[in-house]
């Protein structure tokens, strides 16, 4: 039981480490029907440039650790999401009339180009987040010893997708993004300027994904300028396994796919990590191609 | 003069759509554009919102040029479509769905009012109103999309096809519903396939052809016209 609950734990964190990259890309498929292939690169820049804020202003000396950790979230968000509105005006924008393709093969060779100008400033090795800023301690809960890291990263990842979820449903820039996504052309005609809901989503979805990245380097301690492909292929999984283009269904997608790979990987082999997630990509295409929360209603005619 | 179209000519890549066609609206009137299938007259209808572009020509909204600004800033002055097919946002509430018609509406005393008039028009909207708007009838699907256009307070209405699919005496609602929208001050286009029930509603009317305009006149000349009823109106004018 221990060891469950220790395997449903970590998942969980993983899990919600996966949900958040999720939403990125299900984000900005709801509204250009386009899978942002440089999005896990993006997380990949949360992680580095967590690391480097981390180490070169030494905010947790300075402000202590709950605000100097408030601090680099928030600077890496900002900064992580300025990338992703640069990504879509350099990437996107240009190729907004071109065919889907197009804009696809664009995808690829902003994550080639992001993933190699990370390599050439950091080096290719693996980089060390510094032990001994990050608590080690441990939470007694219900005589269950859990890694404080571990539970502040599920908290984190939970409260994050609650916020978000809110404002896409209660605030007026929030229902354009969801009208946007059901019909741009509609969305226009109520006045909404779709650039900008665009813009907004391309903020949004890389700010999540900078925090994902700098929760796998606080979580695990070690980042590499290629774990972006992993973590994003996962999070690719989890976003269909919701049903891509349907938020809450990334969120849950992410917590459950983090959940089946931690609980398979202890209880199969730790060797068929990846393969079960993979697996289960290929089961929820055939079986339910929509994914688990896709279309609530259909459009009448 | 409301809005002005002059010498308009839009092309859809290498295919011309239409061919340089002008009409003029007053405030206050009901205009109709009548036309067989891939006459042009959605194409005028976009391009006048802004979701096309035009290749050559203008349009002129209370004498200013409209015709190079996106779409967002037309709503905002006054130019509100009902498009085609209805297009309501299926996954959202029929609420949401209003509130989103009045995006560019900061005045929320306005907005809560406009709102309270629909309402009193379409009832049934307000039955249904945390409803799914994709949950609702083809007719109540209507009437959410014109309450939808009429939320963000316009001046001028552009309907598209609001009779399409739709049973007769519900259309017969729908358009004693325009006239009394318009009697509130908001002039209408209205682009239709039910060309007696458009032409019996509107102050005048214009027929397009292939991307051009053929013919313009009142309303009650459209339908005493020999060759209207031929074409559009199953040539039912000597009987009558």
């Amino acid at each position: 039981m221990e060891e469950f609950i220790q395997q449903l734990t970590n998942g969980l964190a993983v899990g919600g480490i996966y949900a958040l990259i999720a939403l990125g890309y299900t984000m900005v498929y709801g509204v250009l029907k386009l899978i942002n292939f440089a999005h896990g690169d993006l997380f990949t820049y949360g992680a580095y440039l967590g690391l480097t804020l981390l180490t070169s202003l030494a905010l947790t000396d300075r402000l202590g650790f709950t605000l100097g950790m408030v601090v680099l979230v928030l600077m890496v968000m900002g900064l992580v999401a300025v990338l992703g509105a640069i990504l879509e005006r350099a990437a996107y924008r240009p190729l907004r009339e071109s065919p889907r393709l197009s804009a696809v093969v664009s995808a690829l060779g902003a994550s080639i180009f992001l993933q190699n100008a990370l390599m050439l400033i950091y080096g290719a090795r693996f980089q060390v987040y510094p032990d001994n800023i990050l608590p080690t301690a441990t939470l007694n809960i219900f005589g269950l010893y859990l890694p404080l890291m571990r539970v502040l990263i599920v908290l984190a990842s939970v409260l994050m997708m609650i916020v978000l979820y809110v404002f896409i449903q209660k605030t007026r820039i929030g229902t354009a993004i969801r009208a946007a996504a059901i019909d741009q052309g509609a969305a226009r005609l109520m006045g909404i300027d779709v650039n900008r809901v665009i813009l907004m989503v391309f903020l949004l979805g890389p700010a999540l994904g900078g925090i994902a990245g700098l929760m796998v380097g606080l979580y695990y301690g070690q980042v590499n300028f290629t774990m972006g492909w992993v973590y994003g292929m996962k999070a690719f999984t989890a976003a269909i396994l919701g049903g891509i283009g349907n938020i809450p269904g990334a969120m849950v997608g992410g917590l459950l796919l983090g959940v089946i790979e931690a609980l398979g990987a202890a209880y199969l082999s730790i060797a068929w990590k990846d393969a079960i997630a993979f697996c289960v990509l290929i089961l929820i295409l055939i079986i339910r191609p929509t994914g688990l929360l896709g279309e609530r209603v259909a459009d009448k005619i | 003069m409301l809005l002005e179209v002059k010498n308009l000519h839009v092309r859809y890549g290498n295919v011309a759509a239409l061919h340089g066609i002008n009409l003029h609206v007053r405030q206050g009137e009901i205009i109709a554009i009548l036309g067989a299938n891939g006459a042009g007259k959605t194409t005028t209808l976009h391009t006048i919102s802004g979701l096309l572009r035009p290749a050559q020509g203008e349009i002129c909204f209370e004498s200013q040029p409209i015709h190079q600004l996106p779409a967002h800033r037309l709503v905002k002055m006054g130019i509100a479509q009902a498009p085609e097919g209805r297009r309501i946002f299926g996954t959202l509430t029929v609420r949401e769905n209003l509130n989103l018609g009045a995006f560019t509406c900061d005045d929320k005393a306005q907005v809560a009012k406009t709102q309270r008039w629909i309402y009193e028009l379409f009832p049934v909207l307000a039955q249904r109103h945390e409803q799914l708007a994709g949950t609702l009838s083809g007719g109540e699907q209507q009437m959410l999309a014109i309450g939808r256009a009429l939320m963000a307070h316009p001046r001028i209405l552009l309907l598209d096809e609001p009779s399409l699919g739709l049973a007769p005496l519900l259309v017969k609602a729908i358009f004693q519903t325009l006239w009394e929208i318009n009697t509130t001050g908001v002039t209408i286009v209205l682009v239709e396939q039910n060309a007696r029930a458009a032409l019996k509603l509107a102050h005048r009317g214009y027929v397009m052809e292939v991307g051009r305009i053929v013919l313009e006149d009142r309303a009650e000349a459209l339908l005493a016209n020999p060759e209207v009823c031929n074409a559009y109106l199953g040539g039912q004018a000597n009987r009558e």
